[in-house]
């Protein structure tokens, strides 16, 4: 790569950035620097909080009012923007520099329409007027592959999609045809099948238009897709810069080491993942030393005193740790890589647990033919108009102290499923029986009994906890209401027990959830769920909320749970990842009805139905060697409230043939375990 | 044994004014035990202007509570039993016992030492003369009235000085007790408190003070000899009236949206809770009741309250006891129409919350309907409570004033902004005007509603979660 003095668009150097509030002030941006060079893709790992963000937003100049740029240089082609006056930048942003955001839906404005937003930025920055400019809308809204783009220029955002909001974003974004495209964390609030769309479109554009691209992202599958270079940010301090491929070969930094081991899919089997103990410090604090020491393996004795000077650890790779300043060099390299789609080797399930059939007789929960839908209500009198067809009609089992990996894009009706067979949503139709006993038919108070065997963990670790209850007090409240764990001096050491178990101290039970950091929050929820001694936990996206780091530490927690108390889960996720790591048997769904199930490697390592090959697919791998299928999804999800006929897939299906329109397909066994609904398959 | 001097008798009001007060402090006691309900209020104390209207507040208050302590005094012993007055007295009249007792024949202008009127006087000769008849007690010790401007100046001159001594040794006191909370000099306190480094705004605090004090101060040293603000119609002192007024705002303000909390808490939070049917029944009710005006229901409740007060006299002894109950009466009711709107935002609310997850982890327990509602929903919406009870104050303050005014508001004989406006309105047309009573009301009232107001607006800036979360997520 030439990164001559003329090839650099973007250069920051030094930059620092403070927000003051009550306490000490918290430096979000401590001392940054990088080049990005034209039509480049430069990527800005980490885990949240660590100052990504924040980083570009103070290149923009967009920072909150209680921030402020404390030092430091941002060149876009020699001029340097912090010194520019606020009428000149606004001149800048947009035209030389344009940001798309996280949540699409909150970047639109909801009444206006679509083409009105992205005649606002053309007339902002251009000189265009009339007529001329509806014709550049329009070829805008052509040009990021919008569906049907004529007629989404009279409509409003609330019409549209979340990838499609997302691809007006990127059409407001590309009005003036912008030198760099700030990118902070586009595909994050996406499915996978529709980040996969936005990620090739963006690499598409950049290609066309040789724009460069900040990435900001705490996805490394992102980055082994898009970026060329990659800088790994570590509250608020870059740690370590280097091309992808050298990167994802060999990273350097302890820190960027831990964070490819956390990653679930590099986990062999049913070994834990390597989680990263602790958690980011807050930046409020003054660093004297290594910001990663108090975390990292190999700290040495002075790391935690003298701060890291920029090392080279290979050919362009710069890393800021002592370890490459003295002789002793870390371990290099990656932890043995193993995967869904890393490599194809069948990976043998721990002994006694993976490997012995799915014993139907014996099982804890069995689900038939359940049905969720919720009436929609019209006219003056509410009548029933139809239904939202949540979820149509899914069979599947658990047996004791296994794993049912339940996986399918947003809105699929994965999580009704889970608050179906709960009663907390109360299902339509179906038959859900627990150790024998059929758990929808219970009245009131044998429900009541009934629900210490089947419990729930959320995926908001914010919202899962009530603020104004200490954690003692959370953890009673099932105690109390079921009955167990004796009187008031019983229950205080289960509480005690329980926290222990999940690794908190029993100092914490006096405590506030405010007090709590995701993980530690995500750690009670599992102690109050345990606090009854289920049979059967739901696991609604424990982890998603979570960085990787911590969501290694708390998928190692519910693996070891399991084992001692011979738990069973059902674990409802869309990571491909997590559910190959966590899952016995794994059930996908689409639009309210499973469409392929059977044991984790049978789905994930031969797939047959068009669907689920291409969730695979879509998820972005670690690697930026890796080959796989291209198979690309077009469109969206459909609505439940009047799904295709047919096979619910065939709009979208790849390799639909006229059959499939026609009817549903049965569900059809390819082996003992393995069912698949889907007239193609054999 | 002698008979005591005084009977406490407890007013309705009274026993509801004090039972508020002790709920207000075992309220402040249980939200200094609990963070999330410290953090914000620290947040309030820590505003100057929240602070600065607090201490308007509070002299708002002492006044109040003292109206509030009433008692019969002992008549003169005829025979052997002791007996006492029907006439219901608080301590605060004990205290303003010259401004009551010194009535004037009829309007007089402020600081005046004859009547506003001419009236016809028989001299000693004989002669009958049109002229300004001296007032029976206001400047009454002087000798000419032409000497009334000096002896006024020299009066409120001493006053001044007296309140500013009394101020400086306030702020002394208090500076020494921040020395030994912080363990410093008191001269370092001095300096830090004046400096405004303090952590709470204690400079705001005395700054309203010594404003206070320079007008209180030469009021009450002029007020047993002249009437300060004047006399009305029948020769009362209009800053006795005035100062009678803010116990009947208090206890409107204050009552009456306590009357609408529980109907807005329980059918808010069950609307919202369980949805359905019970949700479509609640918001039939609070549409139809906010659609039927309130002036209307008002008007009918006060008179039929009034029609029964008459038809059963020998259940109310005295015309204190009876203005007492009108005056409940007129807080029920006033409640009663006004809860629709808090009401409809903790339905809101609870709509939101009821989806959370901690409690559908509630649910997953079994936790009956009635303790999440208890434990996990209510707690969660007292943020909104607490900005709607200081928001509303002020509003229900000046709806009795329009009330009163329009005559369907407090008993006439009883003492409130309203009254005062509506006995004064007439002589608004009169030449030479008679303006004090008006002026009086209006000063007093706007400022004890934008006192309120700036309290609920730091209130409000507190509670508000978005402010909250951003320090509780960070």
């Amino acid at each position: 790569m030439n990164r001559s003095e003329a090839m650099r668009l973007l250069r920051v150097r030094d930059l620092r950035m403070a927000i003051h509030g009550d306490g000490p002030p918290v430096r979000a941006v401590d001392g940054v620097s990088f080049d990005i060079a034209a039509g480049e893709t430069f990527a800005l790992v980490g885990e949240s909080g660590c100052g990504k963000s924040m980083t570009a937003l103070s290149i923009m100049r967009l920072l909150p009012e209680a921030a402020a740029i404390s030092g430091g240089m941002v060149e876009l082609q020699g001029e340097n923007l912090l010194a520019l006056p606020e009428a000149a930048m606004r001149d800048v942003r947009g035209r030389r520099v344009a940001m798309i955001f996280q949540e699409p839906g909150l970047s639109l404005n909801p009444v206006m329409t679509v083409g009105e937003q992205i005649a606002e930025s053309v007339r902002r920055h251009t000189a265009l007027t009339g007529a001329a400019v509806d014709a550049r809308v329009l070829e805008l809204l052509e040009s990021v592959r919008m569906p049907d783009a004529q007629r989404r220029v009279t409509e409003y955002p609330f019409q549209l999609s979340g990838g499609m909001k997302q691809r007006v974003m990127i059409a407001i974004a590309l009005a003036c045809d912008p030198e760099l495209l700030i990118a902070d964390e586009p595909t994050t609030a996406l499915d996978v099948t529709v980040q996969a769309q936005v990620l090739d479109l963006l690499r598409e554009l950049q290609r066309e238009r040789g724009m460069a691209m900040l990435l900001i992202t705490h996805d490394l599958g992102v980055v082994a897709q898009m970026a060329q270079r990659v800088a790994v940010m570590y509250a608020g301090q870059i740690v370590e810069t280097a091309p992808v491929a050298h990167f994802f070969a060999s990273p350097a930094h302890p820190y960027s080491q831990k964070l490819f081991a956390a990653l679930p899919e590099r986990a062999a089997g049913g070994r834990p993942l390597a989680a990263i103990p602790g958690a980011v410090p807050p930046l409020s604090l003054e660093f004297s030393g290594c910001r990663f020491a108090e975390r990292c393996e190999h700290k040495l004795a002075h790391c935690a005193d003298v701060l890291p000077e920029w090392h080279g650890a290979g050919e362009q790779q710069m890393v800021r740790c002592h370890l490459y300043g003295s002789d002793q060099r870390p371990p290099r390299g990656l932890p043995s890589g193993r995967g869904v789609m890393g490599d194809q080797h069948k990976t043998e399930p721990e002994a006694g647990l993976g490997s012995s059939p799915v014993n139907h007789q014996s099982s804890l929960l069995e689900v038939e033919e359940l049905e969720v839908f919720f009436p929609i209500r019209k006219g003056l009198l509410q009548r029933t108009a139809g239904h939202v067809r949540a979820v149509d009609g899914v069979s599947f089992s658990i047996a004791p102290g296994r794993t049912l990996g339940l996986v399918g894009e947003s809105g699929c009706g994965k999580t009704t499923v889970g608050k179906g067979l709960l009663r907390l949503l109360q299902p339509t139709a179906g038959r859900v029986s627990l150790a024998g006993e059929d758990f929808l038919a219970l009245g009131a108070e044998a429900l009541r009994q009934k629900r210490r065997e089947v419990q729930i963990i959320f995926q908001d670790p914010y919202a899962s906890l009530n603020p104004r209850i200490r954690i003692g007090d959370a953890l009673e409240e099932g105690m109390l209401a079921l009955g167990v764990g004796g009187d008031a001096a019983g229950r205080q050491a289960r509480i005690d027990a329980l926290l222990g178990e999940v690794g908190l101290a029993p100092g914490v039970r006096s405590r506030y959830p405010h007090e709590f950091s995701g993980g530690q929050r995500q750690r009670i929820a599992i102690a109050r769920a345990l606090s009854v001694e289920p049979k059967l936990i739901v696991c609604d996206e424990p982890t998603s909320a979570l960085d990787v780091s911590v969501q290694a530490q708390i998928l190692n927690l519910l693996k070891r749970l399991q084992k001692e108390k011979g738990l069973a889960y059902l674990f409802i996720s869309h990571n491909m990842a997590v559910i190959e790591h966590m899952a016995d048997e794994v059930a996908v769904m689409y639009l309210g009805r499973i469409v392929e199930r059977g044991a984790v490697q049978d789905v994930l390592r031969d797939p047959r139905h068009p669907y689920t090959k291409s969730l695979l697919a879509a998820v972005p791998v670690a690697d930026p060697q890796a080959q796989r299928p291209v198979l690309r999804l077009s469109g969206d999800l459909p609505s439940p409230v009047n799904p295709p006929a047919g096979c619910h897939f065939h709009p979208r299906c790849p390799v639909a043939e006229a059959a499939c329109a026609q009817a549903y397909p049965e569900e059809r066994a390819l082996t003992a375990q393995h069912h698949v609904r889907c007239h193609l398959a054999r | 044994m002698p008979p005591l001097p005084f009977r406490i008798e407890v007013l309705w009001s009274d026993g509801l004014v004090w039972l508020l007060v002790i709920a207000v402090v075992a309220y402040a006691v249980y939200a200094r035990r609990h963070p999330h309900l410290r953090a914000p209020w620290s947040r309030v104390a820590r505003s100057a202007s929240a602070m600065a209207a607090a201490t308007v507040l509070c002299c708002f208050v002492l006044v109040g509570l003292l109206d509030s302590l009433h008692y019969r005094p002992l008549l003169p012993p005829q025979g052997g039993k002791p007996v006492y007055a029907t006439e219901v007295r608080s301590v605060l009249d004990l205290v303003l016992t010259p401004l009551r007792a010194q009535r004037e024949k009829t309007y007089s202008a402020p600081f005046a030492t004859e009547l506003y009127a001419k009236e016809t006087i028989k001299r000693a000769d004989g002669v009958e003369t049109r002229e300004f008849p001296r007032l029976r007690h206001g400047g009454k010790h002087l000798e000419s009235p032409a000497d009334s401007a000096a002896d006024i100046a020299l009066r409120a001159f001493r006053g001044v000085v007296a309140a500013l001594l009394a101020w400086f040794a306030f702020a002394l006191l208090l500076s020494a007790a921040l020395a030994r909370q912080q363990g410093g000099g008191i001269e370092a306190a001095w300096r830090s408190l004046w400096s405004g480094l303090t952590p709470l705004p204690w400079r705001a605090v005395l700054a309203t003070l010594g404003v206070l004090a320079v007008i209180a101060g030469p009021v009450v040293a002029l007020a047993p000899y002249y009437h300060v603000l004047g006399t009305d119609k029948v020769g009362q002192d209009v800053l006795y009236q005035s100062l009678k007024s803010i116990r009947t705002g208090l206890v409107i303000g204050t009552l009456a949206t306590l009357v609408t909390l529980p109907f807005a808490l329980v059918l808010g939070v069950m609307a919202g809770y369980f949805k359905g049917w019970v949700d479509d029944v609640i918001q039939y009710v609070y549409t139809t009741l906010s659609s039927i005006p309130g002036v209307l229901l008002i008007a009918a409740a006060v008179l039929m309250m009034q029609v029964y007060i008459e038809n059963h006299a020998d259940l109310f002894p005295s015309t204190e006891i009876r203005a007492d109950v009108r005056l409940l009466a007129l807080c029920v009711i006033l409640g009663l129409t006004s809860w629709t709107g808090l009401c409809r935002l903790l339905r809101g609310e609870a709509l939101k919350l009821r989806e959370l997850e901690y409690i559908q982890a509630a649910r997953a327990f079994g936790v009956s309907h009635w303790r999440i509602m208890m434990r996990h929903i209510t707690p969660n919406l007292m943020h909104i409570v607490m900005i709607a009870l200081v928001m509303d104050f002020s509003g229900l303050v000046l709806a009795e004033a329009v009330l009163s005014y329009v005559g369907v508001g407090v008993d006439p004989s009883m003492i409130s902004f309203g009254t005062m406006i509506n006995s004064a309105r007439l002589e608004m047309a009169r030449e030479p005007m008679v303006w004090w009573s008006l002026a009086s009301a209006f000063f007093f009232m706007l400022l004890l509603v934008l006192a309120a107001n700036l309290f609920a607006d730091a209130v409000r800036d507190a509670f508000d979660p978005r402010v909250a979360m951003a320090g509780g997520r960070a």
